[in-house]
């Protein structure tokens, strides 16, 4: 046990004495919860629109008061031509154009219908179907006023209820991914990064002549890891509750739990990349392309599982960051029970088992 | 088994795929004796080595080492034996006093062991004055005594060097062989394994391996004889030409 101890103090001194890791443990973590939770976003805030108005009449006046006064517009620009659309959108500024027809009011009144034209910027796909709806809604809020004396015969009316994000804010979405890609990058790659260092060094060698077990070196490599993930999961859960007020439902006792579940299924998957990449290089290539790739594109952190092509979806299966997000947002965000979570659980388990059965047949053969 | 016998290795093969990079070699090694394992590269010294300090399984043959079975004692051999690779394999970002403390802690010694290990070890190498600083910033030579140190903290039977001197400056050299005779004095048995051939010359005896086996194994004295040659140098020359 002492020998044990004393091979720990000195993979914390490896750790501290490094600056470059120390700025991955624990500079990322928090640059990227404050990035995703800041800058990246799917909702819009004070986008730039032009009107082009043919009618310049009272309803349209309302309807551009209506728009400059939300918080998700500004008006940038009034066109005059149609001809000069184009060239608003090429300087770049204008995600979207307004276009009222030609006698608006008098249309509405006379046909009992006009037309409004939205001409968006759809490079940004996202950002321009956000904006169709949110002027639709708009639009749709205008006419309901419009109409509020009239009774229509026949009127189904959608009342919609978002539950669990009543405000759609994408940090709540993005708070289970970052923490996932955080707790993967440091325990995955940080420890497949240490293990091969000894390795190059020829310090690996070293270890291996001594009374020190195979497993121990391992074992006494990855506890300092676990500690620190811990305390990132937890500086990680902090900023979220404290900075954007991210809600956490359930049981923290539970989600710490299966964090450390999480944690430790990283580990191995780090201790089996150790085993197949003889530098830190290839280490840290593998763990990049291997895992963090597929856990940003397949897990459902930004691209939802369900709208993937069938391939893609049981691809998706197989990696544990899928799991690991499922139940993160059940608990945070739903607040349920291990009742509900229990099979998500049961799988990352399995693959823990997986993955050390495999390194530590891995580490044998490289042994022989 | 006589008990002056450390290392006893018969018939010892290490097959790789159809390559035997090691050939049935047998050989014997005293108590305190300084024994030389020369070889080109890729003859298969450090294979042949691997195999003894336990971190490699053989195909075939006998072997024991401090009077125990490669095959089924590799963990009291390793409890027996001193090592230092090729590599320079202390840590870099650790102090000369945390190395010492480590390898120390690693060999299960006591911490008040160690203390009187390091304080005796440092003062033996005139390291005084940097033994807070990071051994990183230590020219090589240092870091090779010290690293040999290190390797017989724990005041093993037998020492593995494997190639202990490369790329260090004669002084330096002339110095880690003052060092390897003073551990053999004390009763340590040596094993080395150089490309330097006037290294060989200071060994008890050596053993020449070509092609993964042992060609010839005697005293340097007994050797030049046999081949008819001045130096060691013209004994390695003969053999490797063939």
């Amino acid at each position: 046990m002492k020998r044990f101890i004393g091979f720990i103090k000195k993979e914390f001194y490896h750790i501290f004495r490094d600056r470059r890791s120390l700025f991955i443990l624990f500079g990322m973590p928090i640059a990227q919860i404050l990035l995703f939770g800041f800058a990246i976003t799917n909702e819009i805030n004070n986008v730039d629109i032009a009107i082009l108005d043919n009618s310049k009449d009272a309803t349209t006046e309302e309807i551009i008061n209506k728009i400059a006064a939300s918080k998700y517009f500004s008006i940038k620009q009034i066109v005059t031509r149609e001809a000069d659309i184009a060239s608003v959108f090429e300087k770049g500024h204008v995600k979207a154009v307004l276009k009222f027809e030609k006698d608006f009011s008098k249309n509405l009144i006379k046909d009992h219908k006009a037309t409004i034209q939205i001409i968006t910027d759809a490079t940004d796909p996202n950002t321009a179907n956000t904006i169709t709806n949110y002027v639709n809604a708009i639009l749709q809020h205008y006419q309901k006023e419009l109409n509020k004396d009239i009774n229509i015969a026949y009127q189904i009316i959608p009342q919609t209820r978002m539950v669990y994000n009543p405000e759609l804010k994408s940090v709540y979405m993005f708070v289970p991914g970052v923490m996932t890609i955080i707790l993967m990058l440091v325990s995955a790659m940080m420890t497949s990064i240490s293990i091969t260092r000894e390795k190059e060094l020829g310090t690996m060698e070293i270890l291996l002549v001594s009374p020190l077990k195979p497993f121990q070196v391992i074992i006494g490599k990855v506890i300092p890891y676990i500690f620190l993930s811990i305390i990132n999961a937890i500086v990680i859960v902090m900023l979220s509750i404290f900075i954007f007020n991210m809600p956490v439902q359930g049981s923290l006792f539970l989600l710490g739990l299966e964090s450390v579940l999480f944690i430790i299924t990283s580990l191995a998957l780090g201790i089996l990349i150790s085993t197949i990449s003889a530098t830190q290089q290839t280490a840290m290539m593998i763990s990049l392309m291997g895992l963090m790739l597929p856990v940003i594109l397949l897990s459902g952190f930004i691209f939802p599982i369900s709208s993937m092509p069938m391939p893609l979806q049981i691809i998706s299966h197989i990696i544990p960051a899928k799991w690991f997000i499922i139940i993160l947002k059940a608990i945070m965000l739903k607040g349920v029970g291990l009742e509900f979570i229990w099979k998500e659980t049961l799988i990352l388990l399995g693959m823990t088992v997986f993955f050390i059965a495999l390194s530590v047949k891995k580490y044998k053969i490289r042994l022989e | 088994m006589s008990t002056s016998k450390v290392i006893q290795v018969e018939g010892l093969t290490k097959m790789f795929g159809d390559f035997a990079a090691v050939d049935a070699i047998s050989f014997e090694v005293e108590k305190g004796e300084i024994f030389g394992f020369l070889g080109a590269n890729g003859a298969g010294k450090t294979t042949a080595m691997k195999m003894l300090i336990g971190i490699s399984n053989p195909t075939s043959g006998k072997a024991t080492v401090a009077g125990f079975d490669v095959y089924t004692q590799a963990e009291d051999i390793k409890k027996n034996i001193g090592y230092m690779s090729q590599k320079f394999a202390l840590y870099d970002d650790l102090t000369v006093k945390e190395n010492i403390t480590f390898f120390g802690g690693i060999y299960g010694l006591s911490r008040k062991r160690i203390k009187e290990k390091s304080d005796a070890l440092i003062q033996e190498l005139e390291l005084e004055n940097v033994a807070s600083q990071l051994v990183g910033s230590l020219p090589l030579g240092w870091k090779q005594k010290l690293s040999f140190s290190v390797s017989l903290i724990h005041n093993p039977k037998i020492v593995f060097l494997d190639e202990p001197t490369g790329g260090v400056d004669p002084i330096t050299r002339r110095q880690f062989w003052e060092m390897i005779y003073k551990a053999a004095n004390q009763g340590t048995t040596v094993f080395v394994t150089t490309h330097y051939m006037d290294e060989a010359e200071y060994c008890d005896r050596v053993s020449i391996m070509v092609n993964g086996k042992i060609e010839a194994l005697d005293t340097p004295k007994k050797l030049k004889d046999q081949f008819k040659a001045d130096t060691m140098n013209d004994v390695f020359l003969k053999l490797a030409r063939g």
